[in-house]
């Protein structure tokens, strides 16, 4: 019997075990996405006789003699479903990865407005945008702007992926059908520190379709970082791609490659090992007493660890000012320990690669990667590679929020590939994103703050511990960066911080968006809105008292990169539309014994990272008098490639839809330090309009002396055209022209965030009655995805601040390894964020705009923390704000 | 998920051809949503195409595959309004979407025995008796029995639950229901159904607990009466500890919700 999808007959049978999702994208309905196996997340949602299922968890051989629709056969080809066109005029989605599943959904909902949304969405879920933005598409408002005649930057236009992320064509990185390919799985670690004494690989090689089995005596004798950065000297060489010593629960111990997936777990499950356990130490401050185990004591030099056995990566000490003094000048006084858990990234695209031998034996590596020109370096480097037999690429990429500016797979299949000379593919499951990836660095922040009666800060003092995990890949960086527009945000004579980025035997911490600011400034704008109160002054006020201004020097104790300079400002405007905010009347009802509170909190982050961020971009003439960009940097819902081809077309007098965008390949461009660090515009960005500046200017002197200006389709000439396809045609090579940006010298943008809430103090139960967040993003090029990027970044930190914590037990072992027990905030979690740009134009950011896509996140939680203060009269000083915690401490006061 | 492991499915499946390594299959959302390395064979139940809901002058049979879509249009002997008033409430205190609503059965939520599962809770509370076949006969039992502790039932190796009988006795009554979640439609970490019994009062408590509890009272008691039975009938530990909601909390909201239902329902 056969399954019909989307009407056609397909006579493979499933088999015994086959979800109905894999079967489903091995019959080539790659629309159909894996975000979570487990029935939770709703990206696998097709209809089985109509009706709707998550295929993830529908057997297979029960759709045999039904008919199966996937996003691919919603529409006629050469059309879309009214669902699919309401998605793409209010831009549904960021990565899109949901996207396909959220319209399965919204087609067999109540048509044509459902009544009631949080409920009939809580399967569904997506990471990037907030929900607002989905809202609107099941709505049927439209937000995207038409595409006119004027001006490009400052519309609202839709991204260029839009029509492909819609129809389900877009190709993610594991879209793709390669033959001959193989499939990795790993053995993982059962315990948090052993030493490996053998592997028995002989069971696992005997099971049918295995193929090779890599151990640590395969593996490269090189130590790295997974941690990418151009600079790879700013992160500890602490990592093998398979180690003999396993220093967390959940790393890898051995791969196994097969022909399916089926036989690799087998493989697995047959490898033999012989473990020598050694002591664990799962908590920072332990680690760093006398006499704990060290987790990287076998290194002693080279490894740019700080102190290998005091379980020390990398610390920061160092001291503006005299911090005692001002305390001994301040009228209060106060001082607090706050604390931050691990919290995953939760890209709805898991982490993965597809590696082969191009055809002329060249690695080439298809991955869910921020950083394809990094990973090709380090590919290069650990397996002694010029770097031009290396390509690295990536399809559109399911999500990041910084967990992919790492190389956590790349490696590994690299290695495959080179054993067996075949392709082969590792795909993590879900469960692994939890165990095995990296999470966000869990803090501990003890501040103390010392303020005079009117409010000006006198001294502020600070002991930071990261907990960086097994591996210290961006543990340092992370702990200077938390460390600095954290408190240089604030004018105050005397700082000091003590920081210490420590090894634990626990899952390692990576990059997260925010990189370190949201956590300290936890502890900040808390302390900061609590001297406020014991001074009874307007919160606000005291931020007035202390920010820095224009023209001020950007201070934080340590040695940190000086081309930092505010090349814009509007922080002040900021902070008055919060202002104006918390002026309004409370409108929204309250019930009876509910607690109201309001709080607010600001931040400051760097336009991009210290020690330079390089960007080449060049653009191509094309006949039809169209454009292509080639540009290195990664599109995964941030929203660049609609920036970069708005750049473009007004610097050469056309419109976006002339213009195509190239990316994310190694072969296209010749540097990209990568996809991070809010880099997108005011990096890849600036080198875009740099490139099209300079094609500009080519093109006005090929048509010759008198050249006045350049259209759509000619150069105007003081008497005449030439057409830009006579242009086009004229040379012998394309008409080219390149650009390159250094990310140097750097600006820096501002978030403020206001809460107003109301708390049972029966039940912990909060609600959100009011949320503001004034930007100040200088020009803002794209204000729907700028404010996509806003209400998604303060939706991630609600998740954060409200609901989401990874669990280890005393073993080591991740306890929340799936989202049942990880929560994420759903459409029922997120209210609506109003979103206020300050007005401003930035010196330096390509026409005039600012990073904003991590920053965001970085005041939600001190805001809320502060509103809860407000409410309750408690100061709360642990993340997350769940409801049974907030009861219990209401009720323990 | 795919389950790499099973090599056969038997669809449909009977009792007694359960061995080792054998996984009866209801709507397979709670099978397929984990690793089952040690599954060699699926067991097809749905198969069989057993009727969902069965109405009759002594109640309601509802058949373990039913599906929980079913049960929740389910439109039939309007007169159980005890059922009605609990089954929209229930199914929607489901974590999961309507769209594992229209796959997931009644049954499997029984057999998956969680502390959260909203049809432990419904059937739990109106006096549900399950109809269980094995190798050796059939044998019945009451759903607050079945469910023993979080995630074990009084199942044994082979036997498979066939249907839920709701007696006509506990489906006319008036009912009271509260559900609390660290979430706003989050998965249930108390959920709690009274009952009118006649003069009685029938109190069901799950979610909050490691495995489903009864208070039967003859009269509706008074709040210190309801209070101390709360004390005495469940202790300390078998409140559930999980990411879910800490004990406390629980314990808390239980006998919060508890009074209020006692409340609701004395009038």
């Amino acid at each position: 019997m056969s399954v019909r999808i989307n009407g056609t007959d397909h006579d493979e049978p499933p088999r015994p075990g086959q979800c109905l999702r894999t079967y489903l994208r091995q019959e080539g309905c790659f629309g159909v996405k894996k975000g979570c196996d487990t029935g939770d997340c709703g990206a696998c949602t097709v209809h089985v006789d109509g009706r709707p299922v998550h295929s993830c968890v529908y057997p297979a051989f029960r759709a045999q003699g039904r008919q199966v629709t996937t996003i691919e056969g919603l529409a006629p080809p050469d059309g879309l479903h009214p669902v699919q066109q309401r998605f793409l005029d209010a831009q549904g989605f960021q990565c899109g990865f949901c996207t396909a599943g959220m319209i399965m959904t919204t087609v067999a909902l109540d048509e044509p407005k459902p009544a009631d949304l949080p409920r009939a969405l809580k399967g569904n879920l997506c990471r990037c945008t907030g929900y607002r933005a989905v809202a609107d598409a099941i709505n049927g408002v439209r937000t995207v702007d038409e595409p006119g005649a004027g001006p490009a930057i400052g519309d609202g236009l839709g991204a260029p992926a839009g029509p492909q992320v819609v129809t389900g064509t877009a190709r993610y990185t594991f879209d793709v059908d390669v033959p001959g390919l193989l499939h990795l799985k790993v053995l993982r670690s059962p315990h948090a520190h052993a030493r490996i004494t053998a592997i028995d690989t002989a069971a696992a090689l005997a099971v049918p379709g295995v193929h090779a089995v890599l151990t640590h005596e395969d593996a490269p004798a090189r130590y790295f970082s997974t941690a990418r950065h151009e600079h790879p000297t700013e992160d500890p060489a602490d990592t093998r791609v398979l180690d003999d010593v396993v220093r967390h629960v959940g790393q890898r111990v051995a791969a196994v490659v097969a022909e399916t997936e089926a036989a690799a777990e087998e493989g697995c499950r047959r490898l033999r090992v012989a473990y020598e356990i050694l002591p664990a130490v799962l908590d920072p401050e332990a680690a760093m007493r006398p006499g704990a185990p060290a987790v990287h004591g076998d290194k002693v030099t080279g490894h740019r660890i700080a102190r290998a056995a005091d379980n020390v990566v990398g610390e920061l000490h160092a001291e503006l000012g005299d911090v005692e003094e001002g305390f001994a000048g301040a009228d209060v006084v106060y001082e607090e320990t706050f604390r931050t858990p691990r919290v995953q990234h939760a890209a709805l695209e898991t982490h993965g690669a597809i590696g082969w031998l191009d055809g002329t034996g060249r690695l080439t590596l298809r991955t869910s990667s921020q950083t394809p020109f990094l990973t090709r370096r380090a590919l290069a480097e650990l397996f002694e590679l010029p770097l031009d037999r290396v390509r690295v690429l990536t399809g559109r990429v399911g999500g990041g929020f910084g967990g992919k500016q790492e190389m956590l797979v790349e490696d590994l299949v690299a290695l495959a590939v080179r054993r067996t000379g075949r392709p082969v593919k590792l795909e993590y499951t879900r469960a692994e994103q939890f165990t095995a990836a990296t999470t966000r660095h869990p803090f501990t922040v003890r501040m103390k703050a010392g303020a005079r009666r009117d409010g000006t800060l006198t001294a502020l003092s600070l002991r930071v511990v990261s907990d960086t995990g097994a591996y210290g890949n961006h543990g340092p960086a992370v702990m200077y960066h938390g460390c600095h527009e954290s408190i240089a945000v604030y004018r105050c004579a005397n700082k000091k911080v003590d920081a210490y980025a420590v090894y634990t035997n626990t899952v390692p911490s990576g990059a997260f968006r925010g990189y370190g600011l949201g956590q300290v400034s936890f502890a900040v704008e808390s302390v900061l809105d609590e001297l406020a109160r014991r001074l009874g002054l307007d919160p606000v006020l005291v931020r007035e008292r202390n920010i820095v201004r224009p023209g001020e020097p950007l201070a934080a104790p340590g040695d940190h990169a000086d081309d930092l300079v505010i090349a814009s400002y509007g922080l002040d405007q900021c902070l008055d539309a919060v202002r104006s905010a918390a002026a309004g009347p409370l409108t929204e009802p309250v019930p009876d014994g509910w607690r109201v509170g309001e709080g607010m909190a600001l931040a400051m982050i760097a336009a991009g990272p210290p020690g330079g961020h390089f960007a080449d971009a060049a653009i191509t003439l094309l006949p039809g008098s169209r454009y292509e960009i080639a540009v290195g940097t990664t599109e995964f819902g941030n929203g660049s490639t609609t920036v970069h081809a708005q750049l473009a077309a007004d610097t050469l007098g056309t419109t976006p839809d002339r213009i195509v965008v190239r990316q994310s390949d190694t072969d296209v461009v010749g540097h990209d330090t990568g996809a991070f660090a809010s880099t997108g515009v005011v990096v890849a960005g600036q080198a875009v309009l740099q490139a099209a500046r300079s094609l500009r200017e080519r093109l006005l002197t090929l048509a010759g002396p008198g050249a006045v200006s350049l259209g759509a389709d000619a150069v105007t000439l003081q008497d005449g055209q030439v057409s830009l396809e006579d242009l086009a045609a004229s040379g012998t090579a394309p008409v080219r022209a390149e650009g390159h940006w250094t990310g140097t010298p750097r600006s820096v943008a501002f978030n403020v965030q206001w809460f107003r809430i109301a708390v049972d103090p029966g039940t912990g139960e909060l609600r959100i009655l009011r949320s503001v967040h004034s930007a100040d993003a200088g020009t803002v090029l794209n204000p729907l995805q700028t404010r996509g990027q806003i209400e998604g970044g303060v939706a991630q930190a609600l998740g954060a601040t409200l609901a989401e914590h990874v669990d280890i037990d005393a073993g080591g072992r991740v306890t929340t390894a799936g989202f049942r027990q990880y929560h994420l905030p759903t459409f029922a979690d997120v209210p609506p964020t109003e979103v206020v740009f300050a007005r401003t134009e930035d010196a330096i950011g390509p026409l005039g705009a600012k990073s904003m896509s991590e920053s965001p996140f970085n005041p939600v939680a001190p805001a809320l923390a502060n509103a809860l203060r407000d409410a309750t009269g408690v100061r709360f000083t642990d993340l997350p704000f769940t409801r049974d915690r907030i009861w219990q401490r209401l009720r323990a006061e | 998920m795919d389950l790499h492991t099973v090599v056969e499915v038997v669809s449909p499946a009977e009792v007694g051809q359960w061995r080792p390594g054998d996984a009866w299959l209801a709507g397979g959302t709670g099978l397929f949503a984990e690793p089952q390395t040690g599954v060699t064979r699926l067991l097809d139940l749905v198969a069989a195409g057993w009727t969902p809901v069965t109405a009759s002058g002594n109640g309601l049979e509802i058949a373990a595959t039913c599906t929980v879509a079913d049960l929740a249009g389910y439109a039939g002997a309007q007169h159980f309004t005890a059922f009605h008033e609990l089954a929209t409430a229930c199914c929607r205190a489901f974590l999961a979407s309507f769209k594992i609503w229209n796959v997931a059965t009644v049954g499997g939520n029984l057999c998956a025995a969680l502390p959260a599962g909203p049809m432990i809770a419904l059937t739990a509370a109106l006096d549900g008796e399950c109809l269980i076949l094995g190798p050796a006969g059939e044998r019945r039992m009451s759903v607050v029995r079945l469910v023993t502790g979080d995630g074990a039932t009084a199942l044994a190796p082979g036997e498979l639950l066939r249907s839920i009988t709701l007696p006509a006795a506990a489906l006319t009554g008036r009912t009271a229901f509260r559900q609390g979640s660290l979430f706003a439609h989050g998965r249930s970490a108390v959920l709690l159904i009274g009952r009118r019994a006649g003069a009685g009062l029938v109190l069901t408590v799950t979610a909050a607990t490691v495995r489903p509890f009864q208070l039967r009272f003859a009269e509706v008691p008074g709040a210190g009466e309801l209070a101390a039975a709360l004390r005495d009938t469940i202790a300390a530990d078998d409140y559930v500890d999980d990411v879910h909601g800490l004990p406390a909390w629980r314990r808390h909201l239980t006998r919060r919700y508890a009074e209020e239902i006692r409340a609701e329902l004395a009038g």
